[in-house]
């Protein structure tokens, strides 16, 4: 991995409170182009919820958050999106009862033009929009993560792993920069986790996509296999922030988060 | 040019001079480049591929193959999934002089050092990453093998050893030499003969090492002009090409025949969506083993253990008319208007649909070969109205030497010799054949060669001797029992052949797999193979928990259902033949665990030495094994298997 320099998502100070509740304290973080950064911690440290203030589902009370030095903290989620910010869930947030293609379609909703009526009648412009969005999708998505066989599919017919996988393409039809990963391996068996890293790992080093990612996650076997640099919280508070193997030896890490139990260990 | 259409290509000659790749010139200056001769699903969309386009990638390819120093009888190995690059690339090392040699895709990776190594393979062309990891690995062991070529860059980024090289650089190496010396394509394909060897097929074999057989162009090509003299394919035909090119039986079909008859060759976009490519297709011929058959048959009854009320009737009435006209199609008695009138209303309201789903709606001609298929699903494919006919053959013949004709079908036969090929039954029963297709020998191994080909008294052969045992009926039929050495012999001293009852096992959607045992034993036992998601589906609806095959195969509610399956087969049995006793294994049989071939033949030999325990307990009076083992995976990892096996009686 070439070493990158430029800062593409900059938080600076953030506070985020529910009521008496504090999920992020001052905290900073500096993600780079093209990197993989992770975000690790204990159950409640507020990795999600970094997650959501960064892709403008939550308003955190102080701090900011640039993007491509362009402040963000005050744009709506959708104008993120537009911006190039995509994300995942940790539970699957997809239409259950449509097919995947379908849902892949809705993540290029925002790059569509055309109006209710001319997409209804299918003429010109609007078939010539459509088959060229399809074609993205096809050949940029559906062939990247094997879901050939999946086209037609109704979402909720689908086994979880694959349902996962869905989600994945759904967020990358919105040609994002910065992909925000919530837990993806959660749930996955040996063979899905192996999967989703390799299409995670593409997704990043490809020269089509080249996409930064920050994954939150708690496999620490991935996590320290594919991470760039991996940042540490621990009740909303930033306390290690380096490479895997600095992170691994941390005893403050250690104390807090991976000694904990087994639970967190990796499964291979 | 003659109109497209529905005439076969005038017949070929291949006498002295004619090899497959000019065949492959003479067909397009024939069909003109511009129409369609390959098609593949890529992003969706099925893409045609022109005679002209493809003569360009086989001229390429094969130039580039010289520029990387490919002599004219050096091996080209070849694996992966079915795609145009494979064609292409089998058709530029033929058209270079090169022989070919085919891979499983699923190979593992000792079974491709040990062909790799064998064949003397001086280049290993993949698909992509998976391939060439496969070569990476065994070059240590393969001094011979130069370079390993692959085609798809998905997770080949950070490849960059010396031995790897694209098929983009090879055709670039290819165009190159091509400026340079522009009249050497033309130069080496004239220089093969038809006595020259093209292909170099690996037998699965159900019992030793693989052999290497060795075909020439001549025996291609023959066996595809012999077999197209009992079956035409026109131009207008459409095939689909996935099953592995390493079975000789798709060689046949895609090389053999497509050169000679010029049909559209269609490739799948991913092996998983194979099934739904086919129905969108909808090919007119098919060539597959029983699995495929079976497979189909299981669809079709789920379906119908799936649906309402209304539809299970017209299904039940609609098979009971197609099985009763069935039968007396095969009896060779006229059918009354009444039964046709009642077959055209099933035909309306079943059959079409059911052909359908099944991507058979444009079906001519079905074939199954490679092993026996049951009775009870041969007759389920004529009662639905498919033209399935048998078919027996094996590598050494380059294909097929026997088969049905169209109005002279018996579901117990394989049918007669196709043109120009003789077959014989030996004093001990042996089945032996002659034709201009019968292989010139196993690679290395004179041993088995003279085994395999053997001259008669007086000069006439060479005879191939197939070890399977059979014998020609009044009709003139070959029937083929199992391999010699499979055939049981029961308590009451009569024989009686295990593969029979296997196949009637199979005919439920219930189970997968059955492996019959009883030569030479007390009473007949079987070990069953559950078939998972139909299994699985049938538990769910009866609330039953399960987390694995092993677990679900394990519930006494699944063992009673098998027992109750068996339990009917038994009634079409002799009661010599009776199975008592079975278990349900805690796997199904796999190829990379050397329990079947790669064309799913049991290898019972095998089989045995690993259950011997799961034996031993069905032929004693316990009632559950324990089973301590392990299982391989593909890439050679090995997981080891504790679980308790239960062995259940079958009723009544």
């Amino acid at each position: 991995m070439p070493e990158q320099t430029e800062t593409q998502l900059k938080v600076d100070g953030l506070h985020l409170w529910f009521g008496g509740v504090a999920a992020l304290t001052d905290l900073d973080l500096e993600v780079k182009k093209g990197e993989i950064f992770s975000l690790i911690g204990p159950n409640g440290a507020g990795k999600t919820s970094f997650l959501n203030c960064v892709s403008g589902l939550y308003k955190p009370q102080r701090g900011t958050i640039t993007f491509h030095n362009h402040n963000i903290s005050r744009l709506r989620a959708h104008q993120r999106a537009r911006l190039g910010i995509s994300r995942t869930f940790q539970k699957i947030e997809l239409f259950k009862g449509m097919t995947v293609l379908d849902n892949i379609r809705l993540g290029r909703h925002l790059y569509m033009k055309t109006g209710l009526i001319a997409g209804a009648l299918w003429v010109g412009p609007a078939a010539r929009e459509e088959i060229k969005h399809r074609t993205f999708i096809e050949e940029a998505i559906v062939d990247l993560l094997e879901i050939e066989h999946l086209r037609d599919q109704v979402v909720h017919m689908l086994p979880y792993g694959l349902q996962k996988r869905v989600e994945l393409a759904r967020a990358l039809a919105l040609e994002p920069k910065l992909l925000l990963l919530d837990e993806p391996m959660a749930g996955l068996n040996l063979e899905e986790v192996e999967d989703m890293a390799r299409f995670i790992l593409d997704i990043n080093e490809d020269p089509h996509w080249g996409v930064t990612c920050v994954l939150v996650e708690h496999d620490m076997g991935v996590v320290m296999d594919i991470s760039d640099r991996v940042a540490v919280l621990n009740f909303g508070i930033k306390i290690a922030e380096g490479a895997p193997q600095d992170i691994a030896s941390n005893p403050a890490v250690v104390q807090a988060y991976l000694g904990e139990s087994e639970v967190y260990a990796t499964r291979r | 040019m003659p109109p497209a259409g529905k005439s076969p290509l005038p017949e070929i000659t291949p006498a002295g001079e004619l090899t497959l790749p000019k065949l492959l010139l003479h067909t397009i200056s024939v069909m003109g480049e511009k129409r369609v001769a390959v098609r593949e699903k890529e992003f969706g969309i099925w893409r045609p591929i022109a005679w002209g386009q493809y003569l360009e990638n086989v001229r390429l390819i094969g130039l580039g193959f010289v520029a990387l120093g490919l002599q004219p009888g050096e091996k080209v190995a070849l694996i992966g999934d079915n795609r145009p690059e494979g064609l292409f690339a089998e058709m530029a090392a033929l058209a270079v002089g090169g022989v070919v040699v085919w891979l499983f895709q699923d190979a593992m990776v000792s079974e491709v050092q040990y062909i790799v190594d064998h064949s003397d393979a001086k280049f290993l062309i993949g698909e992509g990453q998976e391939e060439a990891d496969k070569g990476l690995a065994i070059r240590d062991q393969c001094p011979k093998l130069q370079k390993i070529i692959w085609d798809d860059p998905k997770g080949m980024r950070h490849y960059n050893d010396a031995m790897l090289i694209s098929l983009d650089e090879v055709r670039r190496l290819g165009r190159e030499l091509d400026a340079k010396q522009p009249e050497l394509f033309n130069r080496l394909v004239e220089q093969g003969r038809s006595a020259d060897t093209c292909l170099l097929f690996y037998t699965s074999g159900t019992t030793a090492k693989p052999k290497g057989a060795l075909l020439t162009h001549f025996n291609m090509l023959k066996m595809g002009q012999n077999m197209m003299r009992v079956d035409a394919y026109r131009q207008s035909d459409d095939f689909v090409s996935y099953l592995p090119f390493a079975w000789i039986g798709e060689q046949m079909m895609s090389i053999s025949c497509g050169l000679q008859a010029g049909f559209i060759i269609n490739f799948p976009e991913e092996p998983e969506t194979a099934q739904e490519n086919i129905r969108e297709i909808a090919p007119h011929m098919l060539f597959a083993p029983p699995r495929i058959y079976e497979q189909m048959v299981r669809n079709i009854q789920v379906r119908y253990l799936d649906s309402p009320f209304l539809k299970r009737k017209v299904y039940e009435l609609g098979m009971a008319i197609g099985y009763r006209t069935a039968d007396m199609k095969f009896a060779r008695q006229p059918l009354s208007l009444g039964w046709r009138l009642l077959r055209l209303a099933a035909e309306l309201l079943l059959f079409r649909s059911l052909r359908d789903h099944q991507g058979l709606s444009r079906i001519r001609h079905a074939y199954s070969g490679g092993a026996a298929l049951g009775p009870d699903h041969f007759r389920f494919f004529h009662a639905i109205g498919v033209n399935l006919k048998q078919i027996y053959g094996q590598t050494e013949i380059a294909g097929i030497s026997v088969l049905h004709r169209d109005d002279d079908i018996k579901f117990d036969t394989v049918g007669k010799p196709i043109p120009e090929t003789e077959v014989k039954i030996t004093p001990e029963g042996e089945i032996i054949s002659k034709s201009p297709s019968v292989f010139q020998g196993y690679y290395k191994n004179p041993n088995a060669t003279a085994e395999a080909l053997r001259m008669e008294a007086g000069g006439d052969g060479p005879w191939l001797h197939s070890s399977d045992t059979g014998f020609i009926d009044e009709d003139g039929h070959l029937v083929v029992f199992d391999r010699s050495a499979d055939i049981m012999t029961l308590a009451n001293g009569s024989k009686f052949s295990p593969q029979y009852i296997e196949s009637r096992l199979k005919f439920s959607p219930y189970l997968q797999d059955a492996w019959v045992l009883g030569d030479h034993r007390p009473y007949v036992t079987a070990v069953i193979c559950i078939a998972y998601n139909v299994v699985g589906k049938w538990a769910e609806s009866r609330n039953i928990a399960y987390t694995s095959y092993m677990e679900l195969s394990q519930k006494p509610e699944v063992c009673h259902l098998v027992g109750q399956t068996i339990g009917e087969v038994n009634r079409y049995l002799p009661e010599a033949a009776h199975i008592k006793r079975f278990v349900n294994l805690y796997k199904a049989f796999d190829a990379d665990d050397d329990e079947v071939t790669r064309t799913r033949k049991l290898r019972r030999r095998f089989l045995e030495e690993r259950y011997q325990d799961i034996i031993d307990a069905l032929y004693s009076g316990k009632d559950s094994v324990h089973m301590d083992t392990t299982i391989t995976y593909e890439d050679g990892r090995v997981a080891s298997i504790k679980t308790n096996l239960r062995l259940e009686e079958v009723s009544g």
